[in-house]
């Protein structure tokens, strides 16, 4: 295949580009990076989907949220119905890069680089959000849980192009949290993270949702932290049996960044402090954004 | 096959011809001239070669210069008016933010991106911003004492 590059105007534009063979670039902060590091060389063939206005933009849906594929890092974080009611999404957009990346980086391309380690995946996944890809063939709707299947691949056909990401309204007296271990404060990778989402019902949680980031080969939820929050009144011993299953259901790696012994052993830290942050924030109390500063330095 | 485009740096439209692997930062570096931003890392670790791109900052290293096309790129020589340096870039002088000066078109950039969003920010915040962008001299500490005096004197950046 000759080396191309085209800028598709249109949805259809980048569909049919797709369908022959093109792969998409958005904010280009993966892709190319990528490529550097020797994960995949660049592709012979890329349509530039950032131009195309009906892909773009953050809508509010029936209480819950339509985020287009090229929505930035930056829009999500200043956007204020997901920092009140999304904020575990906003604490991770927060804290991606640095401000060149959030200006560029988008959430489509940061859900289908299917990175383990991406800090938007465990928010996403623990408000039960879809991703909509659409191919010249249609389009369908695909939970994030079914999407990532290890570090970089999704059940996505190589045709389809993520459109844009559903999350549904969260109930009323939700809170959310996402919390990374971090060594450096910009363009940083989570060495660990773990998200947070709790409802809230006459002092006893109703519904809760816990995710470990950077320590499984996908972003994955850990039911029985989610078993030990539910039906319980959000107490210490809940809280610390909830952040002790996030470390036995971690399996993570050994890499430059940590060896799997230390990554276990943070998992349960890392829990800890996102499920009282987003506690906290269920009960009304103000746990400024990103918590992962907020929360640093909290006692284990 | 090398693809037309046009690159508007520092207001002046350059009609070039690319290589679609091409990164922003070449193009402008080896194809437009310009070789005031830099290579570092080419990883987008170290922010040497941060420019501004309708004016947010970008990683140009880690950015395909294609994407650019028809779009405002600002270089660390896009600031100064000729010969006469922004305050800035004299306080980066003055405050002693500059001694190798390989990370300085970057930092520059870089904080005008925070000061142009945030005209007033903490110790902290500049920090924050900023430590994107990589510096093995100074220590950091004269380069925020100059953000912050920029800050602090009003003048727009």
């Amino acid at each position: 295949m000759t080396r191309s590059f085209t800028w598709a105007v249109t949805v259809e534009d980048a569909l049919a580009a797709i369908g022959s063979g093109a792969r998409p670039v958005a904010g280009g902060t993966d892709l190319v990076v990528g490529a550097r590091q020797g994960k995949a060389s660049l592709p012979e063939a890329i349509v530039a989907v950032d131009r195309i206005a009906s892909l773009g933009g953050i809508v509010e849906v029936d209480g819950g949220l339509h985020l287009g594929t090229l929505a930035t890092h930056e829009e999500i974080v200043a956007n204020e119905v997901i920092r009140e009611r999304f904020s575990a999404l906003a604490d991770a957009s927060a804290i991606v890069g640095s401000h060149a990346t959030r200006a560029h980086g988008t959430i489509g391309g940061n859900v289908m680089n299917a990175s383990p380690a991406m800090d938007a995946g465990g928010p996403l996944l623990c408000f039960d959000a879809s991703a909509t890809l659409r191919s010249e063939a249609g389009e369908r709707t695909v939970p994030l849980g079914e999407l990532w299947t290890g570090p970089g691949s999704t059940t996505a056909d190589p045709h389809e192009l993520l459109v844009g990401i559903e999350v549904p309204a969260p109930k009323m007296m939700t809170g959310s949290a996402y919390v990374r271990l971090e060594y450096r404060r910009q363009m940083e990778i989570a060495i660990v993270g773990a998200t947070a989402v709790v409802t809230l019902d006459a002092g006893s949680v109703t519904h809760a949702r816990v995710a470990i980031t950077a320590l499984a080969p996908t972003i994955r939820r850990i039911p029985e932290a989610e078993a030990a929050l539910a039906g319980s009144d959000g107490g210490d011993e809940a809280i610390a049996t909830a952040a002790r299953a996030a470390g036995t259901g971690s399996s993570p790696i050994t890499d430059v960044r940590g060896s799997a012994g230390y990554r276990t052993a943070m998992a349960e830290v890392i829990a800890r402090r996102a499920i009282v942050a987003a506690l906290a924030r269920a009960r009304g109390e103000q746990v400024s954004i990103p918590a992962s500063a907020a929360t640093r330095g909290a006692t284990a | 096959m090398n693809v037309p485009a046009t690159l508007n740096v520092n207001g002046t439209p350059y009609s070039v011809e690319l290589d679609p692997h091409m990164s922003l930062l070449d193009a402008v570096r080896t194809v437009v001239g310009l070789t005031g931003s830099k290579e570092g890392c080419d990883d987008s670790e170290c922010g040497a070669c941060m420019m501004l791109l309708d004016g947010k900052p970008v990683n140009s290293c880690s950015y395909l210069a294609l994407q650019a096309d028809e779009r405002d790129v600002t270089t660390v020589e896009g600031l100064a008016d000729g010969d006469e340096l922004v305050p800035l870039q004299r306080a980066f002088l003055e405050q002693g933010g500059v001694q190798c000066g390989f990370c300085t078109p970057g930092m520059l950039i870089s904080a005008t991106a925070l000061l142009r969003a945030n005209p007033d920010p903490s110790d902290d915040d500049v920090r924050i911003a900023l430590s994107g962008n990589l510096c093995r001299c100074t220590g950091y500490d004269g380069i925020v004492r100059a953000v912050r005096g920029v800050a602090a004197s009003g003048t727009d950046v």
